[in-house]
C-alpha cells in the first residue's frame, strides 16, 4: 500500500491562533479518508492550507511521492488535488454543463490563436472536452440537467455539480468539505453510492464530514482533528472507541 | 435578435442566407446613401465603426472577464502614436499601414499587460481607480513627450500622418470606378467594415473556446476559478492583452483616418464614452455592445444639426448649444437605462441574468 498524500507536520498559525499543530496523516491510495473534528477543529484549515489557498506555516506535502509546491491553488489542482467547498461555489450563471468544462481547463491547452483560428486540434479539443463534461454530468447523475443554470438547480445536484466539476480536473486526490451538509437523509444515500463509485474507479477521496454516520461508514481511513492537533487516526471502528475522542465531542467526565 | 429567434432562423437556411444577403447590401449601399446627405456623415459613420471596434475591445476586459477599465481609450492613443511616430513628417519615417497596424496592436498589447501586471491583485473599485490613474498617465505622457527629445510634439499633436496606401492605391483619394465615385472615407469606411467583421469572428470565437469559458469563470467566482486550474494571473492578462490590441489596432486607423493626432482625442471622458457604448448596449453581447456604439456615436451628431435649427424655428432664436443638450440627454439616458434596463439595451443572457436574479 502506498501513499498518494502525505502531510509532514503541517503548522498553520492565524495571528495568536494555532489553527494548525503539527498535523502528519498520511492517505494510502484508492481509500476515502475522513477528516473528522468537532467546529473550529481546524479540518477546513487543513483543505486551505493543502489546496494552496492559506500558505503553510511550517510542513509540506507529498504527492505521489514527489513533493507538492503548493504555491497556488491553480498549481494545486494542475498537480492532481481538485476541492470542493464547504459553501458550494459553482459558476453560478454558467450551466451545469459549462461548468463541468470549466473543469477540464487544467487538462486542455487550447490558447487564443487557437480559438481565433478554430484549428483542427482546438476543434478536437474542444469535441473531447464536450463529451468528456456529458460523461461526468451522467456520472453523478444530473445528465438531464447539463442546460439548467448551475444557481436554479435544487441543492443536492449542486453539490453533484460541485463533484462532477472537480472530477473533470481529472484529480489523483478529491477533496470533499462536507459534501453532505444540507442533505436530507435520501441525498445522503445517493452521495455515499456516489463517493464508493469514485473510489471503485479509482481515485482517492478527501473527505471532511460531520455526518458521522457517513465517515463511518464509508471511511477506509479516519483522522480526528480537535484544536488544531490530531488526536486520533485509525479505521473507523477503532477511531470511534477511542477516548480521546469520545472527549473531544462529548466533554471531558464529570470529575 | 434572440437567441430564439436566431435559432428559428437557422431552421430555414434560406431565410436566414436572404437576411444575411440583404444586410451585407444594405452595407455596402450604406455609404452612398450617407454621401447622398452630406460627407460628413461618412466620417461621423466611420468614427462610429471605430468606435464600435473600442468598444468589442473592451467589451473583452469588462463583458467577458469582468475586469473594470476606465482607462481603455490609452491603448487607442498608444496605437494611434504607434502609427503617427512610424508614418509621418515628424521623424520622417513612412512604413507602410499593414506593418504598423500589427506593431501598433503589439505595442498596446504590451501597455495592457504592463496596466494587467500590477493590478492583478485588485477587483471592482480599486480597479477600475488604478486604470483610471493609467489612461490618464499615458495621455500626460503623449502632452509632455516633446523634451528633452521631441517624440510626441506635445499638445500640438502630429500632423500630416500617411494615409493608408497600398502600391500606387491610396485610401484618401477620390476613384471613380464603373461610374460610380468612391471618395476617402467610403473607401475607408469598406475596410472598416472588413476590420469589424475581423474582430467580430474574433470576438465571437474566443467567447466560445476554451479562454472564454475561462473568462468567464474568474468572473463568476475567481476563488473557484483558481481551485479548478485556471491560472486566474494569466486569463486575466489574457484578456487586457486582447482588448489593449484591439484598441491598438483601432488607433492605428483612426490616426491614419484623421491625418492628425494630438493628446485631446485620448482624454478620460473618451474612455467613460467607451465604457458607456459598452455598457448601454448590454455587457458581453456582441451585438449590443455594436448597437450602444452606433448609438452613442450617431445621436450627438445628429442633435449636434437639428437642435439649433428646431430652436431657431420654435423660438426665433437659439437658448441651449447643441453640447449641452447632449450631454443633458446622455446623462437622462443612462438614468432611465439603470432604471429600466440594466443589463443594457440588448444584454447578453449571462448578463442580464446577474443583474435580475442575483
Amino acid at each position: 500500500m502506498t501513499a498518494l498524500l502525505e502531510a509532514k507536520n503541517i503548522g498553520k498559525r492565524f495571528g495568536g491562533l494555532e489553527a494548525l499543530t503539527d498535523i502528519t496523516l498520511s492517505i494510502a491510495r484508492g481509500d476515502i479518508y475522513g477528516l473528522i473534528g468537532p467546529n473550529g477543529a481546524g479540518k477546513t484549515t487543513f483543505f486551505n492550507v493543502l489546496t494552496g489557498f492559506y500558505a503553510a506555516d511550517r510542513g509540506s506535502f507529498l504527492l505521489d511521492g514527489a513533493p507538492l509546491s503548493v504555491t497556488s491553488t491553480h498549481a494545486v489542482a494542475a498537480a492532481g488535488i481538485a476541492r470542493t467547498f464547504q459553501n458550494i461555489r459553482l459558476f453560478e450563471n454558467m450551466t451545469a454543463l459549462e461548468n463541468v468544462m470549466v473543469g477540464r481547463h487544467v487538462r486542455t491547452q487550447a490558447g487564443v490563436v487557437g480559438a481565433i483560428l478554430r484549428t483542427r486540434s482546438t476543434r478536437n479539443e474542444e469535441r473531447a472536452i464536450h463529451e468528456r463534461a456529458h460523461y461526468l454530468l451522467d456520472y453523478v447523475g444530473i445528465a438531464g440537467r447539463q442546460h439548467t443554470l448551475a444557481h436554479s438547480l435544487p441543492y443536492g445536484d449542486q453539490r453533484r455539480l460541485e463533484i462532477a466539476r472537480a472530477l473533470a480536473t481529472a484529480p489523483k486526490l478529491l477533496a470533499l468539505d462536507e459534501p453532505a451538509a444540507g442533505m436530507n437523509a435520501t441525498e445522503t444515500a445517493t452521495l455515499k453510492l456516489l463517493l464508493e463509485r469514485i473510489r471503485a474507479d479509482g481515485t482517492t477521496i478527501l473527505l471532511i464530514e460531520h455526518d458521522v454516520k457517513l465517515v463511518m461508514g464509508l471511511c477506509d481511513r479516519v483522522a480526528v482533528l480537535d484544536y488544531g492537533r490530531k488526536i486520533a487516526e485509525g479505521v473507523p471502528a477503532a477511531v470511534q472507541r477511542d477516548a480521546a475522542v469520545i472527549e473531544a465531542y462529548l466533554g471531558g467526565a464529570i470529575a | 435578435m434572440t437567441s430564439a429567434g436566431f435559432s428559428r432562423l437557422k431552421e430555414h437556411p434560406v431565410a436566414l442566407w436572404a437576411g444575411v444577403a440583404l444586410i451585407a447590401v444594405a452595407l455596402l449601399v450604406l455609404p452612398f446613401a450617407l454621401a447622398a446627405v452630406g460627407t460628413a456623415w461618412v466620417r461621423i459613420m466611420n468614427l462610429a465603426i471605430l468606435f464600435a471596434l473600442l468598444s468589442l475591445g473592451l467589451n473583452i476586459v469588462v463583458g467577458y472577464a469582468g475586469l473594470l477599465d476606465l482607462g481603455y481609450i490609452a491603448f487607442y492613443g498608444v496605437g494611434a502614436y504607434t502609427y503617427a511616430l512610424l508614418a509621418s513628417p515628424q521623424f520622417n519615417i513612412h512604413l507602410p499601414f499593414w506593418i504598423i497596424l500589427p506593431i501598433g496592436a503589439l505595442v498596446a498589447c504590451f501597455f495592457g499587460v504592463l496596466l494587467g501586471v500590477p493590478t492583478l491583485k485588485l477587483r471592482g473599485d480599486y480597479l477600475a481607480i488604478v486604470t483610471l490613474g493609467f489612461g490618464e498617465i499615458v495621455r500626460i505622457f503623449f502632452n509632455n513627450l516633446s523634451q528633452p527629445v521631441n517624440i510626441t510634439n506635445g499638445p500640438q499633436g502630429i500632423s500630416r500622418i500617411d494615409p493608408f496606401r497600398l502600391g500606387g492605391f491610396s485610401f484618401n483619394q477620390s476613384e471613380t470606378f464603373a461610374g460610380l465615385t468612391f471618395s476617402g472615407p467610403v473607401k475607408y469606411y469598406y475596410l472598416l467594415l472588413l476590420v469589424l467583421l475581423a474582430v467580430i469572428v474574433i470576438n465571437v470565437r474566443l467567447q466560445d473556446s476554451r479562454i472564454g469559458r475561462a473568462w468567464q469563470a474568474i468572473r463568476e467566482d475567481e476563488v473557484a476559478a483558481g481551485a479548478m486550474g485556471i491560472n486566474t494571473a494569466h486569463v486575466k492578462l489574457l484578456a487586457f492583452a486582447m482588448g489593449a490590441s484591439f484598441g491598438g489596432v483601432a488607433g492605428g486607423i483612426f490616426a491614419a483616418i484623421q491625418g492628425f493626432i494630438s493628446p485631446e482625442s485620448f482624454v478620460l471622458v473618451e474612455s467613460i464614452m467607451v465604457l458607456s457604448m459598452v455598457v448601454l448596449g448590454g455587457m458581453g453581447n456582441i451585438w449590443g455592445v455594436i448597437v450602444g456604439a452606433l448609438l452613442l456615436s450617431f445621436v450627438p451628431e445628429i442633435l449636434r444639426y437639428t437642435v439649433d435649427p428646431l430652436q431657431r424655428l420654435l423660438f426665433g432664436k437659439s437658448f441651449v448649444e447643441p453640447e449641452v443638450i447632449r450631454m443633458l440627454l446622455f446623462g437622462l439616458a443612462l438614468m432611465l437605462m439603470m432604471l429600466f434596463r440594466p443589463a443594457g439595451l440588448w444584454p447578453s443572457k449571462v448578463r442580464q441574468r446577474e443583474l435580475t436574479e442575483s
